[in-house]
């Protein structure tokens, strides 16, 4: 094996840091960026679930059959986001509210699916274990940043408290759908910039 | 065709396992779940008429049979007295069902208050049945033996402007809240006067 684990795990926030590199989950992370709070929880329910599918996947890769695999890597991965559904209706009720159909479709995130197909059908469990955990904690700063900027400047509070005196006029498209795909692009643009030195 | 029996195989113990699990921490989160979605959905508008009760009336709560289908009372403590019982019914509005809860007074058998908890209702036509208050309180203080109904069909409540149909489906709640008081007050009282000890 030519990387070791910590390379493995780094890689995750940089060099394919999952929504800017590798431009996959979009999907969520266009919707549930209102916020810090929402980008975080869903960055949080994602990683839990990454890790735990990458890691029974990667133990499990020499039993699931070829011909099988995707329908058995999708009812390793449904499984643990419905237990990750329950355990937030269990104890952060507002934040299920808020994220809503966003949980059960991480189901059909290209990033847990892609890892558990590209990584841990092919890799040992350590290896797998600190790419999915690398590749989620990723996930997880890239939409709680996102959240912080659109956030920030779209209803002028962090984390629900006003940054910003009494006069400050939200810049109200950043918290709608419009203001999610700018603010990824120059995102992703400034990322390329610093890439390319 | 040996290869076919393995695939199915495999196949089926991931479902039983999935299953299995799922089963397990749904068992676990059941009640959890429960109390949360009575705080976050129903306890706004609980507290919303229960003003100035002195205990939680979340947590003070019953089940009780009606019709062979189990519903959950609030108990309301005003002046010391647990003498309040709020429970939810459902009327048909115009995008779908109207949750209300309706607190009586069970001294008086008089309406203490109304509140909308979950409604699909046209944002600021029909939803102002949740929002308005000079509409809800209309029902205050009315004898819970009333019926209710839309000026428009004859009877005492000020519809919503251009919301008859939400207006009637509240109304027909509240009717239905009557109807299951009637058939159930003899035992809610005990069940109050117990808890009162």
């Amino acid at each position: 094996m030519a990387k070791t684990v910590v390379q493995e795990f780094t890689k995750g926030l940089w060099a394919e840091i999952p929504p800017f590199r590798l431009v996959l989950g979009l999907c969520p992370t266009l919707a549930v960026t209102k916020g810090v709070e929402n980008g975080i929880g869903m960055g949080v329910a994602t990683t839990f679930v990454l890790i735990c599918s990458n890691v029974l996947i990667s133990l499990l890769r020499n039993v699931i059959p070829k011909k099988v695999r995707i329908a058995c890597f999708i009812a390793v991965i449904a499984t643990f986001v419905t237990v990750v559904e329950l355990l937030m209706q269990a104890f952060a009720y507002p934040l299920f509210l808020s994220l809503g159909i966003f949980i059960p479709l991480i189901v059909v995130n290209c990033i847990v699916l892609g890892r558990a197909e590209a990584f841990a059908a092919k890799n040992k469990v350590i290896p797998s274990l600190a790419d999915g955990l690398g590749i989620g904690l990723g996930f997880t700063l890239s939409l709680g940043a996102l959240g912080a900027i659109r956030e920030i400047l779209g209803s002028g509070t962090f984390y629900g408290m006003p940054v910003f005196g009494e006069s400050f006029q939200p810049f109200g498209f950043m918290v709608q759908a419009p203001g999610a795909f700018v603010c990824l692009g120059l995102m992703l643009c400034i990322m390329n910039i610093l890439g390319k030195k | 065709m040996r290869d076919m029996f393995k695939l199915f195989i495999v196949i089926v113990i991931f479902s039983v396992i999935s299953g299995g699990v799922l089963a397990a921490v749904r068992d676990a989160t059941k009640d959890r779940i429960e109390y949360q979605q009575l705080v976050f959905v129903k306890g706004p508008a609980i507290n919303l008429i229960m003003e100035g009760c002195t205990n939680n009336p979340v947590q003070d709560r019953f089940k009780l049979e009606d019709q062979g289908k189990e519903r959950d009372f609030f108990v309301g403590e005003f002046n010391g007295k647990k003498d309040v019982v709020a429970f939810e019914t459902y009327g048909k509005g115009f995008g779908g069902d109207i949750g209300v809860i309706t607190a009586i007074n069970t001294e008086t058998d008089k309406i203490v208050g109304v509140a909308v908890t979950t409604h699909s209702e046209t944002p600021g036509v029909g939803a102002r049945a949740k929002t308005d208050p000079d509409f809800r309180k209309q029902f205050n203080d009315q004898p819970i033996t009333d019926v209710f109904k839309v000026k428009a069909d004859g009877g005492q409540i000020d519809a919503l402007s251009g919301a008859t149909i939400s207006s009637r489906g509240v109304s027909a709640a509240v009717v239905q809240a009557g109807e299951i008081y009637k058939r159930l007050k003899d035992e809610l009282k005990k069940k109050m006067q117990a808890s009162q000890g």
